[in-house]
């Protein structure tokens, strides 16, 4: 034990002194009884990055002991985002959980909405009745979303790693399909456009071509991203080789998405279990070698080529027809339109209920106050969302409300990784590391 | 319960995991309607008999021998093919060895454990608490569901994390919500709530809170407090 002299009293301080363990002078003075110590002693440092650390991707808390810069180990801390929505959703009816799934992973709401609306029909049998529109519908916004996501991980991986221009480009290009998802179901996030039985109102008129126009756009911008950081040194210096994972590590750690097709397996749930309709469109499965951040970017640029792909190919098969089951006692009742207020229900509806039929009143307060019962058991139906396997598991005891919900979502089991991917590698590339995995904190937490 | 005899075709038994009460969830609130008096069965899907159809037989069968194999007897309590989905309900004293055989075994060759989720039936007595996992298997594209019970009295389960690495977080996650210890975890902290939080949020016993809003005069009591149906 060595204790410093103190050169420089705190003039505010106490006449307490501290006399155990090593003492440092915050006045400095000190460095030669500080460079004196022996080699090895107090070199292992922990550091607490976040949870509000701009690179860590929301509130991703992450501790680290260091050697010098070489991470020496690495743990997450997660939780910071939770906020009970599996509680909440069993004091709510079946179709008021949508509006609470869609902000657990708020990058892709479409994907979790629909991952809870596949079990809970799975749950209520009604599997082979949703309407082929409502099936087309919700693959085009899925696929839109999973455009819109893998845009926002480009843009936040690459402001973290300094390229500030593909910051701003993936925010600009997100902002295309957000106007789209603003367009079809009035909300930007967050929209719980899926519902149970099919999807909550149809595409407004003129909502095709804009999205037509909008596929056409983005390919053409989505070239510039890729031309910015593709072949470009910097990038590939701060990705080639970084957050190295390959597959018997993603096996162990049951990782999906983009990290396990990036070492070269092509596992994509839209292939090995379609759902929705996915098996009536073709897109390949973009895979990489190299089980590194580099492999994890192509693979997403590569993925959101495929899914405008997929949006032309729906806009082709989107013919008119119903969005919502045919089934009354499931389908809700009533359809919005757009008010002189710009929001509200539709005027014929309002008017059949309050002054044409009282049975269609009676009904349309049944549904929406009590909802309907989804007999007794569990369905888990999972689905490819940007970042892997999103799945809900749905438990019903017969009730108007679910008994528990539970989601599988991706990077909740993917930040696991995060210590294999960084330890043994320099601070710098844990940044890198992260970014590649793509966690969203509202998945991760719910 | 035997007043409910209920056995939809293709099930060979009923398995009744509580009772529901009433239509509309408030208690004691003088309700004249007399829905307040129904009482109904809570019936999950009961054990299937064989065949099961498509490859679940397969799954069945070659689970069935490599236990025998292994040495294991009794393992799996029973079979439920519902909804085109197969769950094994397993004895919680042969999980590991159950667990061992679905991922070694080439002809199961289930490589993923995905997600593990916990339900709470407070009426099922000494099966209070239901611990399921959903194993995947990329190999032969298949999907099975293990389901555990274990009473709420003694709320003990082997760990999986040393078969599947990937279930650390889900079983941290399991015990936080629910309270169920995993013997054998490496480091069995909470995940999602905060270090010293007291209970565990998604069992039934625990309330939703929240307070009652006030809005121009009127309260409006919190979500769990409110006349709801059920």
């Amino acid at each position: 034990m060595t204790t410093t002299e103190f050169t420089n009293s705190d003039p505010f301080s106490g006449s307490y002194d501290t006399t155990d363990g090593t003492v440092y002078n915050l006045g400095g003075g000190d460095w030669d009884s500080i460079a004196a110590a022996p080699e090895g002693e107090n070199e292992r440092i922990v550091v607490n990055m976040g949870p509000q650390h701009p690179s860590t991707h929301g509130v991703l808390r992450m501790i680290l002991e260091l050697e010098g810069e070489t991470v020496v180990q690495a743990r997450c801390g997660i939780g910071f985002l939770h906020t009970g929505i599996e509680k909440n959703m069993e004091f709510r009816t079946w179709v008021q959980g949508v509006t609470y799934v869609t902000r657990m992973d708020y990058l892709a709401p479409m994907f979790n909405e629909t991952a809870y609306c596949l079990s809970v029909e799975r749950l209520l049998g009604i599997e082979d009745q949703i309407p082929e529109r409502a099936n087309v519908i919700r693959v085009m916004m899925m696929e839109l979303n999973r455009v819109s996501s893998h845009l926002v991980a480009l843009a936040t991986g690459g402001m973290e790693l300094g390229a500030l221009t593909a910051m701003i480009f993936g925010f600009r290009e997100r902002e295309l399909v957000l106007d789209i998802f603003e367009m079809v179901s009035g909300l930007r996030m967050n929209s719980a456009y899926i519902r149970p039985g099919g999807v909550a109102q149809d595409l407004p008129s003129g909502a095709e071509e804009k999205i037509r126009e909008t596929v056409v756009l983005l390919r053409k911008r989505l070239k510039d991203t890729s031309d910015l950081l593709v072949d470009n040194t910097i990038w590939m210096g701060r990705t080639v080789g970084v957050g190295y994972l390959d597959l018997t590590g993603c096996m162990a750690l049951g990782i999906t998405g983009p990290i396990l097709r990036s070492t070269g397996l092509p596992h994509d749930l839209r292939k090995s279990a379609p759902y929705c309709g996915y098996e009536n469109y073709e897109f390949n499965v973009p895979t990489q070698k190299t089980s590194d951040a580099y492999g994890r970017f192509l693979i997403r640029i590569a993925e959101m080529h495929e899914s405008l792909n997929i949006v032309d190919q729906c806009l082709d098969r989107l013919v008119p027809g119903p969005i919502m089951i045919a089934d009354k006692k499931i389908a809700w009742p009533s359809q919005l339109s757009v008010g002189s207020d710009g929001q509200g229900n539709s005027p014929e509806h309002i008017q059949e209920i309050m002054s044409e039929s009282m049975e269609a009143l009676i009904h349309h307060f049944k549904l929406v106050t009590e909802g309907f019962s989804v007999p007794a058991g569990q369905a888990y139906v999972p689905i490819e969302s940007p970042r892997g396997e999103l799945g809900a598991h749905v438990v019903s005891t017969g009730g108007t409300r679910p008994y528990r919900v539970h989601f599988r979502d991706p990077s909740f089991n993917n930040l696991q990784a995060v210590s294999a991917m960084s330890e043994g590698s320099m601070i710098a590339d844990v940044i890198a590391a992260v970014a590649s995995i793509d966690p969203v904190m509202g998945g991760v937490d719910r | 319960m035997s007043e409910f005899p209920v056995v939809p075709d293709g099930l060979a038994a009923i398995d009744l995991v509580g009772v529901r009460k009433g239509a509309f969830g408030s208690q004691g609130s003088g309700d004249t309607s007399g829905f307040g008096g129904l009482v109904a069965p809570i019936v999950m899907p009961g054990a299937s008999i064989p065949p099961f159809g498509g490859w679940c037989d397969e799954v069945a069968e070659e689970l069935a021998l490599s236990l025998v194999d292994a040495g294991v007897s009794g393992a799996v309590e029973k079979i439920v093919i519902d909804r085109g989905e197969m769950t094994f309900y397993v004895a919680p004293e042969n999980l590991i060895a159950f667990m061992t055989e679905c991922r070694d075994e080439p002809a199961l060759r289930f490589e993923m454990c995905t997600s593990v989720s916990g339900v709470h039936f407070p009426q099922d007595t000494n099966r209070e608490l239901h611990i399921v996992y959903a194993l995947l298997s990329i190999t032969h594209n298949r999907r099975i569901r293990v389901e555990v019970s274990i009473p709420d009295s003694d709320r003990h389960l082997p760990s999986l994390v040393a078969l599947y690495p990937s279930v650390d977080w889900h079983e941290r996650e399991t015990w936080d919500f629910f309270g169920i210890i995993f013997d054998g975890h490496p480091a069995l902290t909470r995940i999602q709530m905060p270090d010293d939080w007291v209970g565990h949020p998604q069992r039934k016993d625990y309330p939703l809170g929240g307070i009652p809003v006030e809005y121009k005069g009127a309260s409006i009591p919190a979500p769990d407090h409110r006349r709801s149906y059920n």
